[in-house]
């Protein structure tokens, strides 16, 4: 049976007495690859922050490989959303994706030969080797991406924990990013976030709607009708842009 | 030019100088990146609570300083930032406070509190040996911490959720860059005082962090700026007769100003660069 990296057990979460969460339960097996759709506002960075520990549900249970979020987040690699950081910071490439290699390690280690290795292993990965002196700072937004992927990947995850993935890169970068995570897949698992239903075009085991409520399905089993309850709206708003394998043309058309 | 080495205290103004140019170079790099500069000024105002309190208590005012700013800069970071209070209403807060405590305990002192202007703009060229020793040690502190935290303090000034998710220990590492800019703000007292060391503390790192994106050599950079700085400075109040602290505070603020102006014309030659 596959290993069970993330599970969450009746989860509920309120801020100010208003339910984020209500009641999830969630499971991510190794090697699965599940997508998470919810509008702006549904709790997909809650649902984020409790994998990561940064929240603690008021109900229910959130393990990580067994373990509590604090201790299993180690094994999760978290590729936040594309933030705008200071631009003048000094860090490197190479400095970069070399912090995935802090977590599970004491204060003060010193880096040695398997830390530069797992380092550069996980750049090559990502086709940033040949930058790894540039500054971070001054990398296209694809690049960006890349080196952040790059530095979950050094930390040798389990699960690969990804937020709005697509929201920031251009068609063309879409199709490499897309590239890269086919070949991931094979190995570990991973999680993409996003209130963009375009997420689901690509080829996930699995795809959760999350509005509160969460909802497991099939991605054959994604049509309007699942969409519209998870938006409360019509699709036809939000699938401009999305090819038809998901969506079925409405017949009134109208394109947005 | 060179004959002002002939006095003793000459030299160990020089002495004085670049020992807190050490500090100054590395926890101003440390400041300039992670943006807490009026932070960090408020922490060099409040120590002026400790000046007071030394003369009060009749113990040397730079380790009445040590310590108060020491207390103070974890008081700051405390209520800014785990509080939940306006992090710059508390930082002005904390200014007038430190420095309010001073004037009392002063004026509650008998007699008159002899070198208390230096204390406030700087008094190189009276250091004595055992302040040379105390900024010494306060060096080795600051070394041997950064080098050992090196990457943890990059990863909580990057990005400070990050390094939580990485189970880094954020907040002890806040404290800690605090309790390294209350030790520089000390060893600067001397150099130029409390209400010139920001200054001193943030243009030699915000000059370097113009010529290099490399935190290493960043703070390399600005301890050797910093010395540059102290000295010419230094020198030129010499021949001149004026003020040394305020000398060197204008030297630098003159020098970040031709150094900007130097690059955005260079950057203005070639229209490709960003």
């Amino acid at each position: 049976m596959a290993e069970e990296i993330i599970r969450l057990e009746n989860v509920t979460v309120a801020f100010d007495g208003e339910t984020v969460l209500d009641k999830i339960n969630f499971a991510v097996y190794e090697k699965d690859c599940v997508g998470i759709i919810g509008p702006n506002g549904s709790g997909k960075t809650t649902l984020l922050r409790l994998i990561l520990g940064l929240v603690a549900p008021d109900s229910g249970r959130v393990s990580i490989l067994g373990m509590a979020p604090e201790k299993g987040r180690r094994f999760v690699g978290y590729v936040p959303q594309f933030i705008e950081f200071d631009k003048t910071f000094p860090i490197s490439v190479w400095e970069f994706a070399m912090l995935g290699r802090l977590p599970g390690s004491p204060l003060a280690r010193r880096f040695n030969d398997a830390d530069r290795r797992k380092t550069e292993e996980a750049l090559r990965r990502v086709d940033l080797l040949h930058l790894r002196d540039r500054q971070l700072g001054v990398l296209s937004g694809g690049e960006r991406q890349r080196a952040y992927i790059a530095r979950a990947l050094a930390s040798d995850p389990k699960v690969l924990l990804m937020d709005e993935p697509t929201a920031n890169i251009d068609e063309k970068m879409e199709r490499g990013f897309y590239d890269l995570l086919a070949e991931l897949r094979k190995e570990i698992a991973v999680i993409l976030v996003s209130h963009d239903i375009s997420i689901i075009t690509v080829n996930v085991d699995k795809i959760a709607c999350l509005n509160k409520q969460l909802f497991m399905h099939l991605p054959s089993e994604i049509n309007d009708e699942v969409l519209e309850k998870t938006y409360k709206c019509p699709v036809e708003m939000l699938a401009h842009g999305v090819p038809h394998r998901v969506l079925k043309e409405h017949e009134h058309g109208g394109g947005r | 030019m060179l004959d002002f080495l002939g006095y003793e205290f000459m030299r160990n103004a020089l002495m004085a100088g670049v020992l807190a140019s050490v500090i100054c170079g590395i926890v101003g790099t440390l400041v300039v990146i992670r943006r807490i500069v009026s932070l960090s000024g408020s922490v060099s105002h409040s120590a002026f609570g400790g000046i007071g309190l030394g003369y009060y208590l009749g113990v040397n005012p730079l380790h009445g300083a040590l310590v108060f700013s020491i207390a103070s800069a974890i008081g700051i970071g405390a209520v800014s930032k785990y509080a939940k209070e306006r992090e710059d209403t508390v930082i002005g807060m904390f200014w007038a406070a430190g420095m309010a405590i001073g004037i009392l305990a002063i004026g509650l002192t008998p007699g008159y509190a002899p070198d208390l202007f230096g204390y406030l703009f700087g008094s190189i060229i009276s250091v004595p040996a055992s302040d040379l020793l105390l900024i010494l040690a306060l060096d080795l502190f600051v070394i041997g911490t950064v080098a050992l935290l090196y990457k943890e303090m990059m990863a909580v000034a990057f990005d400070e959720e990050y390094a939580t998710v990485s189970g880094l220990p954020v907040k002890f590492l806040y404290y800690l860059t605090l309790v390294l800019v209350a030790i520089t703000i000390v060893a600067l007292i001397r150099i130029v005082g409390i209400i010139l060391a920001i200054a001193l503390l943030t243009i030699p790192a915000a000059i370097s962090g113009k010529l290099t994106h490399d935190m290493r050599k960043m703070m390399v950079l600005s301890i050797v700026l910093s010395i540059a700085l102290i000295t010419t400075g230094l020198w030129m109040s010499f021949i001149l007769d004026i003020e040394s602290g305020a000398t060197i505070i204008i030297l630098s603020a003159v020098s970040y100003a031709v150094m900007t102006a130097a690059l955005r014309i260079r950057a203005r030659g070639k229209p490709q660069s960003t």
